[in-house]
């Protein structure tokens, strides 16, 4: 086949490519002109005219900055709790877990089998009024007698930690097997305590994984309104319980597009921001 | 430890490193088996619910063991249209997937064109985009042109094809990369055209690749909830998008059912990959 792509070296590939692009010009790219079209719209359902209606987003800044900030903040919240509770389990898998490496592996993933719906709605069952976590909690007198963990902020968030989990801990575990061990062995040679050499051997060299899985986890979950919307009331409201409500139920287009932008610009802004400081400390360190 | 009176004062600082020691070489340990029994905890309850006996209409409290709900697992109105809808989907378009995502991949790892890093950065995209963005802005496209496209069958295979193809791509890419070219060069020395060698020398040692991808297309088209309930319109429903409109009402064990039964059909497949790596991998080591 080498010689026959040789021959053909201008055309080829674009015969590859054309099906599959187009789908993702015609499905992706187009959608997010029509996107940006209906944004700019005003009227009343169905009847939506396009008139440069950029107020739209002013006004979703105006009435949804509160649910802006609780999506970037819960999003934020979650992807910390899931680098504390991933790194130290990866970390234990990549060098201690021996020949079960791909069972525990496999164990990270196995949530994402059970359909997403049903594994937060099994949160419901754990975190239930009635149920064993919250009465053992309310005999420690940690929650009070008529206290509960359905429908609070604790809730939502962690039902965003576990649903976005292996996003953050399998590229940490990439980076962490790619590790030469002779480096470690190094450090050791050097008189570097397992401490010392863990600072700065190990972690440095599976920060890229750390920065993939934060961006992997933070991007899914920033958008995300399921958690809020099965463990949360409407004071847990995230920016994608609107966007759905508004496409959806009260069908809005218009302020719905609006409001799917200033998602994406707002994401974009904290992807610069964290860019920065990753490569600023980079540069330091 | 202090009002305790020690016979042998040497021994008592040993006794303290030693179980320091302990907790040191074993916290971690520890620590990381806790979080896999997190991870397993809401999979444990999903199966133990789909034996629940509940006597209201919420499944939320343990009542009572009965097998009645895997026997009657369809006894739900509606339950057993939406597990055929996502089957049926999740086929159609994954073997759509797999194939452009395919192509797409051999092209990005084979040659040098103009477009190349365009063409990298579109795959990209769909994977970095929130799933409510591309959710919504397919819909935007599908009511633009209600002419073309009527919200159903269609318009979700449409929309799982698109947020599938760029993990195939993904996943065919990464086995490619080291592929031997040699061996379809030695094909057509001996003789074999471009179809003969393609049938019999690149299809065949592609097919793993292309079997992987497919298992992640499958699995992510199946639990697909978001894009789906967007593009879905009011009649077609899928099982995840089923779940959801169940749910505000109430949760039958059926819905645990069936998502344990997609569960263990899933796993059963993973670890039988998992043991049969782990069987290679000793007999590889036992030959050399």
């Amino acid at each position: 086949m080498g010689t026959f792509f040789h021959r053909h070296r201008s055309g080829t590939p674009y015969l590859l490519l054309a099906p599959g692009i187009l789908w993702l010009a015609i499905f992706f790219l187009i959608p997010l002109l029509f996107l940006g079209y209906e944004s700019l719209q005003s009227g009343d359902f169905p009847h939506f005219q396009f008139t440069w209606e950029f107020s739209n987003f002013s006004d979703g800044i105006r009435d949804y900055h509160q649910q802006f900030v609780r999506s970037f903040v819960y999003a934020g919240i979650a992807t910390i709790a899931c680098l504390l509770l991933a790194y130290p389990l990866v970390y234990w898998i990549a060098f201690r877990a021996g020949p079960w490496r791909n069972l525990f592996l496999l164990a990270i993933v196995a949530p994402f089998f059970v359909t997403y719906l049903v594994r937060t709605i099994a949160w419901l069952n754990i975190l239930a009024d009635q149920g064993p976590v919250v009465s053992l909690l309310r005999d420690l007198h940690i929650l009070g007698p008529d206290g509960r963990l359905l429908a609070t902020t604790f809730a939502v968030v962690a039902g965003i930690t576990y649903n976005f989990f292996p996003f953050m801990a399998l590229p940490i575990y990439v980076s962490l097997e790619q590790i030469d061990p002779r480096l470690l062995e190094a450090a050791k040679d050097l008189y570097a305590s397992p401490t010392r050499a863990f600072l700065r051997v190990t972690l440095p060299l599976s920060a890229p994984g750390i920065v993939a899985g934060t961006l992997l986890t933070f991007i899914p979950a920033a958008g995300d309104f399921i958690n809020a919307a099965l463990l949360g009331t409407p004071k847990q409201s995230m920016i994608g319980n609107v966007i759905q409500s508004k496409f959806l139920e009260s069908l809005d287009y218009p302020s719905a597009a609006a409001l799917s932008f200033l998602l994406m610009g707002a994401i974009l802004v904290a992807l610069l921001i964290y860019a920065r400081i990753v490569g600023s400390e980079r540069l330091t360190g | 430890m202090t009002s305790v009176a020690a016979p042998t004062p040497r021994a008592r600082p040993s006794i303290a490193a030693r179980s320091w020691a302990f907790v040191k070489r074993h916290a971690l340990t520890a620590y990381a088996l806790l979080v896999i029994a997190y991870l397993m905890l809401p999979i444990a309850v999903v199966i133990l619910f789909s034996f629940n006996a509940p006597s209201g209409r919420f499944n939320y409290v343990w009542e009572g063991f009965t097998l009645d709900n895997w026997v009657n697992w369809n006894d739900v109105l509606g339950i057993q249209a939406a597990v055929i809808r996502s089957l049926e989907i999740g086929f159609l378009a994954t073997i759509v997937a797999t194939v452009l995502g395919t192509l797409i991949a051999m092209a990005i790892v084979r040659h040098r064109f103009v477009g190349r890093g365009a063409t990298s950065l579109l795959i990209f995209l769909p994977m970095a985009t929130p799933e409510i963005v591309l959710g919504a802005s397919l819909l935007t496209l599908f009511l633009n042109a209600t002419a073309v496209f009527q919200l159903g069958f269609v318009t979700i295979f449409i929309a799982h094809v698109l947020f599938i193809v760029s993990f195939i791509v993904v996943t065919v890419k990464a086995r490619l990369i080291g592929f031997d070219r040699h061996l379809e060069e030695a094909a057509m020395d001996l003789g074999a055209n471009e179809i003969t060698t393609f049938r019999k020398v690149t299809l065949p040692l592609l097919a793993p690749a292309m079997l992987a991808a497919a298992l992640l297309g499958f699995a992510l088209s199946i639990d697909d909830f978001v894009i789906t309930y967007f593009n879905g319109g009011s009649v077609t429903q899928t099982f995840p998008v089923f779940v959801w409109g169940i749910a505000r009402v109430s949760v039958p064990p059926q819905v645990n059912v069936v998502a344990s039964a997609i569960f263990l059909v899933a796993i059963a497949l993973a670890l039988g990959n998992v043991l049969w790596q782990y069987r290679s991998a000793k007999r590889t080591q036992g030959a050399t």
